[in-house]
């Protein structure tokens, strides 16, 4: 019953939505370029799913290539900024301080440099998906609960063997919350550099449909990148998921 | 007639004339928190021999400086005054031969309860079979044998400080430092864990510096009561217990007890046999 309810509820409020923007478009009369009816989405989708599949294949290697990139660059680095004074002092406040860059305004000039095909896209989504896992990693590596660390200093632990031991493992549930973030962003990011300079991928294929007045492909197109949005971000919540046992005890 | 020591206190205190630790006029003040404020003396003048084989408690109120002595002892933090001396040699870190446990359990959650016994003797490069059979057999002392391979959140707050017993112990200390280990748990459990480090004593033979703020805990497990005046923390009283071994939990009712629970609130200040007067 009560399961029943909390999996009924949100398909209702998705079937209210859908049932209103139907209303909305018969009601007042609304032109299909300007707003399809939900039907005609669906008409659109299914009509072209091996074109909205093979582009958002595209988006998907970007997006999730970008992630994996900021991934392996930012981890490494805020343990560099975390582990030594110097370089937290010197490169910390600048982290901080670019968190509020909108760092998409730099697109055009990425374009510039790497041209239009899967680099310049990889670079955006890479930029913005880098900066939230570097400073939620550094967080995490920095608020290592104090009684581990007394702990780690009882039994004589080296400091290598309290990074990887106690101050890593610890932060863990940081680097995930940040990459949850980040992973959502790379997606952003990867569009952005398909709107600017590209000739394929979903962003591009809106375009082009926008361009010919092909709304209902639009909005096709906009259904297929949220099922990436929701695909790559769920991948992230069942690592989550499957580490949830393990920090139990250390959740913030 | 089987104690810590093998002898009753009186006579290990004859045989072992020389001080297993002493602590010289250790003194702990904290920088202060503002360019005005003063600094924030939180111990004055604690001198004291402590005898190998013994359990010492440090009994006072909240904030009285009795866990940051505790920590200077164990070469935690550092003392601002005075020096520490365990075993013939001066106190300057953490050492191989002394052994914590923490007010909360602080398992690493991402380890089994074995991976977390076995932590101290992994960072000492010395995790072989040896120290396997030995951390079972040290959860099977405790009461946790099959509870190896379980994960710590799925543990009581009691079986958790249990793990974390064995996780000192583990270490065959001479000196095992407790910090209100039993301080979160409840009264029954509480009662449980004290019977338990009574006859873990008997095996590890460690001289133990235990930390609590129970006057019948402290009356219970020590050998000898240090008792605390609230901040700045200085030793107002010393209580030689006394109390026969092996103990148990009958001995709680006995006048002994009782007199000796008494002398402790009167040095804490909370002892009251009129009622308070409210004007």
């Amino acid at each position: 019953m009560n399961r029943l309810v909390r999996l009924g509820l949100p398909l209702l409020g998705v079937a209210a939505l859908i049932a209103a923007w139907h209303l909305y478009v018969v009601l007042f009369n609304v032109p299909t370029a300007v707003l399809p009816r939900p039907a005609t989405v669906l008409q659109s989708l299914v009509q072209n799913w091996r074109l909205i599949q093979s582009e958002g294949w595209i988006t998907l290697w970007a997006s999730l290539y970008g992630f994996l990139l900021a991934f392996v660059l930012g981890v490494p680095i805020a343990v560099a900024i975390s582990s030594s004074r110097i370089l937290n002092l010197m490169f910390y406040p600048l982290l901080i301080a670019t968190q509020s860059v909108p760092k998409v305004a730099l697109a055009p000039l990425i374009l510039i440099w790497l041209g239009t095909g899967l680099e310049s896209k990889l670079a955006i989504a890479w930029l913005v998906a880098f900066f939230p896992i570097v400073v939620d990693t550094a967080a995490g590596l920095r608020n290592t609960p104090a009684e581990l660390i007394d702990l780690a200093a009882s039994v004589r632990a080296n400091a290598f063997q309290t990074f990887w031991k106690i101050r890593f493992p610890a932060a863990l549930p940081f680097i995930i919350s940040g990459s949850k973030v980040a992973i959502t962003l790379a997606v952003i990011g990867a569009v952005i550099g398909e709107f600017i300079g590209s000739n394929e991928g979903l962003g591009n294929l809106m375009l082009v449909a926008n361009s010919q007045i092909n709304i209902p492909l639009a909005f096709a197109a906009l259904f297929g990148l949220a099922l990436i949005g929701i695909l790559l971000y769920s991948a992230v919540v069942a690592v989550e998921w499957a580490l949830r046992p393990w920090f139990a005890e250390i959740a913030h | 007639m089987a104690s810590a020591q093998g002898d009753s206190p009186g006579d290990a205190r004859v045989a072992d004339q020389a001080a297993f630790g002493r602590l010289t006029q250790v003194g702990k003040a904290f920088p202060p928190s503002s360019r005005k404020a003063d600094k924030v003396v939180a111990l004055v003048e604690v001198s004291y021999q402590l005898r190998r084989g013994e359990l010492v408690a440090l009994l006072g109120p909240s904030g009285c400086g009795k866990t940051t002595l505790l920590r200077i002892v164990g070469g935690l933090t550092r003392a601002s005054d005075g020096r520490v001396e365990i075993a013939g040699s001066e106190v300057t870190g953490p050492r191989a031969d002394f052994a914590f446990v923490f007010q909360s359990p602080t398992l690493l959650p991402w380890r089994s309860v074995l991976g977390n016994v076995l932590f101290p003797m992994e960072i000492r490069r010395r995790n072989d079979n040896a120290a396997r059979a030995r951390a079972l057999e040290l959860l099977d002392l405790v009461g946790l044998a099959g509870f190896a391979k379980t994960r710590p959140h799925q543990l009581s707050g009691g079986m958790k400080q249990r793990v974390a017993l064995c996780r000192a112990l583990i270490q065959s200390p001479s000196l095992l430092l407790m910090d209100e280990p039993f301080g979160a748990l409840d009264e029954l459990t509480r009662m449980e864990m004290q019977d338990l480090l009574l006859d873990i004593r008997q095996v590890a033979g460690a001289t133990v510096l235990f930390v609590t703020h129970s006057i019948s805990e402290a009356v219970y497990l020590a050998d000898e009561i240090l008792v605390f005046s609230a901040r700045p923390g200085r030793v107002i009283d010393r209580i030689r217990t006394e109390l026969p071994y092996p103990r148990t939990s009958g001995l709680r009712y006995t006048a002994a007890f009782t007199a000796l629970e008494r002398r402790a609130s009167a040095g804490l200040g909370v002892l009251h046999d009129e009622p308070l007067g409210h004007e």
